[in-house]
């Protein structure tokens, strides 16, 4: 099991494995974001949490594709499947990996990134603390979308066409606490709903993806 | 019978109109694939029996 | 004779193909005369004026987006346990004539909110909450489409079909808490609208004809789809049948 994680974390890091990837891509829409809104700093500081969210989710789905994909092409799955380990744990090896690799390193990143668009400074660790909670659960959706469209050709458009909408209740009550932190006020509801949702995410959605990868790879 | 429809006319006529549209294309869809379907069904029987 | 027999294909196709003209015949009485009374023979609303007349579209449609999706959920269900073909294949019917059901309930719904509302699209949570339904179908019907493999599709969107509706109820509520609404509560409850004088009785009969319509409308649908789903599967073995021999 620990092999699994080690191997996985590892590839990742290699080059093409979207360590870095999602964090450029990241970097790259914060960028982006003044020359769509323009540069007053009231309108920036307005949007920017509604942005570093949308960024996280978008850079979330950049490497879920190849979540299971690798595996899938070069036979590892189905070895996987049919290995003594319970795939449930496969998968949420394979999530929280991902999670390391792409939820994490942006939530540490999230408060520098938000102070170039001009973000409130006692929400800057807020918006944090909300990422590294989110990511957690958009990782263990993403898992599940990934093993849907596993044995699909190209399927990273309709990938992100199935998981998107799910990210939604995740992305209301983040961004929602994070506002509310700016605003003043007390975020404590949004974030206790986004800690549930992210925690029965992550305990249910690897079993339901796990079967989900058995029916594809039968 | 009331068919004064008053300063809301365009707005309830493209309502009705946009969903009878709908309506009608699914309709036709749906119709259009079981004819379609029968008809492929119906040679490839015909087809296997000879 | 147990109820599951009527999910044998064969026998499916049997009364299936003998109650088909007779729904649909029904569906489109229901409809016309549920419409036609609604458009013609109703009175304006004092507040509402002629836009009232939408809601023949717009509740029936609505009505239907939402059960269509329940209906989906539990024939993927049926499937998953049962492992009967027609109830996976029932379920892929029903979700175009779902998603168009969204649509016209947006699109009604946006027409109506302009002169009341005074803008076409607010994010209130309903309207919100049916778009991201019709994500949710769009999705399904994409994910049929993309896997080649029959019965493996018809596994993974009954999955999908399943956790799907967790997530739509669970983004019903989370837009609730994101946006207290516009959108008036619901005013149609079927068993005491009429009685309570929510919404009177001059425009609730014709409303519960074109609910009716709408309703065996989309029965009808369903069977024709299911109907064409069985004979393509048929169609795709007996044509493998003739290439080997």
């Amino acid at each position: 099991m620990r092999a699994i994680l080690i191997r996985d974390l590892r590839l990742s890091f290699r080059a093409g494995g979207g360590f870095g990837l999602a964090l450029v891509f990241f970097l790259i829409l914060i960028v982006l974001t003044p020359f769509a809104v323009g540069n007053d700093p009231v309108v920036l500081s307005k949007v920017s949490i509604g942005v570093i969210w949308i960024g996280a989710l978008l850079a979330c789905l950049l490497s879920l594709d190849r979540l299971f994909a690798h595996d899938f092409e070069d036979g590892t799955l189905e070895a996987l499947v049919v290995s003594p380990l319970p795939l449930e744990m496969v998968v949420l090896i394979k999530v929280i990996v991902h999670w390391l690799t792409t939820g994490l390193p942006l939530a540490v990143l999230a408060p520098i990134f938000g102070a170039m668009l001009g973000l409130p400074a006692q929400a800057g660790l807020m918006i944090a603390v909300t990422l590294s909670i989110g990511t957690l659960g958009l990782s263990a959706i993403g898992g599940f979308g990934s093993a849907l469209t596993v044995g699909v050709k190209r399927g990273g458009l309709l990938l992100s066409l199935l998981v998107l909408p799910m990210y939604v209740p995740t992305l209301i009550f983040g961004a929602m606490a994070a506002r509310q932190t700016a605003s003043g006020g007390d975020p404590t509801i949004a974030l206790t709903i986004l800690g549930a949702i992210t925690l029965t995410g992550i305990a249910t959605l690897p079993f339901v993806a796990a079967m989900v990868l058995r029916m594809n790879v039968r | 019978m009331n068919v004064d429809l008053g300063k809301y006319a365009s707005d309830v006529l493209a309502a009705y109109g946009v969903g009878i549209a709908v309506l009608t294309v699914m309709v036709l869809a749906y119709v259009f694939r079981h004819r379609r379907m029968s008809r492929n069904l119906l040679d490839q029987e015909s087809k296997s029996n000879d | 004779m147990s109820i599951w027999e009527y999910a044998n294909p064969k026998r499916f196709m049997g009364w299936s193909g003998t109650v088909l003209p007779w729904f649909a015949v029904l569906a489109a009485g229901l409809l016309t005369t549920g419409l036609v009374w609604g458009f013609f023979f109703t009175p304006n609303d004092f507040r509402q004026g002629s836009t009232v007349k939408i809601i023949y579209l717009h509740v029936p449609s609505a009505w239907i987006a939402i059960n269509a999706y329940l209906m989906m959920f539990v024939c993927s269900l049926i499937w998953l346990i049962r492992r009967h073909h027609v109830s996976a294949l029932a379920a892929k019917a029903a979700a175009p004539v779902g998603l168009a059901m969204t649509l016209i309930a947006l699109a009604t719904g946006a027409l109506w909110g302009k002169p009341m509302w005074g803008t076409y699209w607010v994010w209130d949570p309903r309207l919100t909450s049916f778009l991201i339904l019709a994500l949710f179908y769009i999705g399904y019907i994409g994910l049929w489409s993309a896997i080649e493999d029959r019965d493996t599709a018809a596994d993974l969107t009954s999955v999908l079909a399943m956790v799907g509706a967790v997530f739509a109820l669970l983004s019903r509520y989370a837009v609730l808490f994101w946006n207290q609404g516009l959108h008036q509560g619901t005013t149609v409850t079927i068993a005491d609208g009429a009685q309570q004088e929510n919404i009177s009785t001059v425009f609730f009969v014709p409303l519960l004809l074109s609910m009716g319509g709408f309703t065996l409308l989309f029965v009808t649908l369903v069977l024709l789809g299911t109907r064409s789903e069985v004979m393509e599967r048929r169609l795709a073995v007996l044509r493998k049948k003739a290439q080997i021999l």
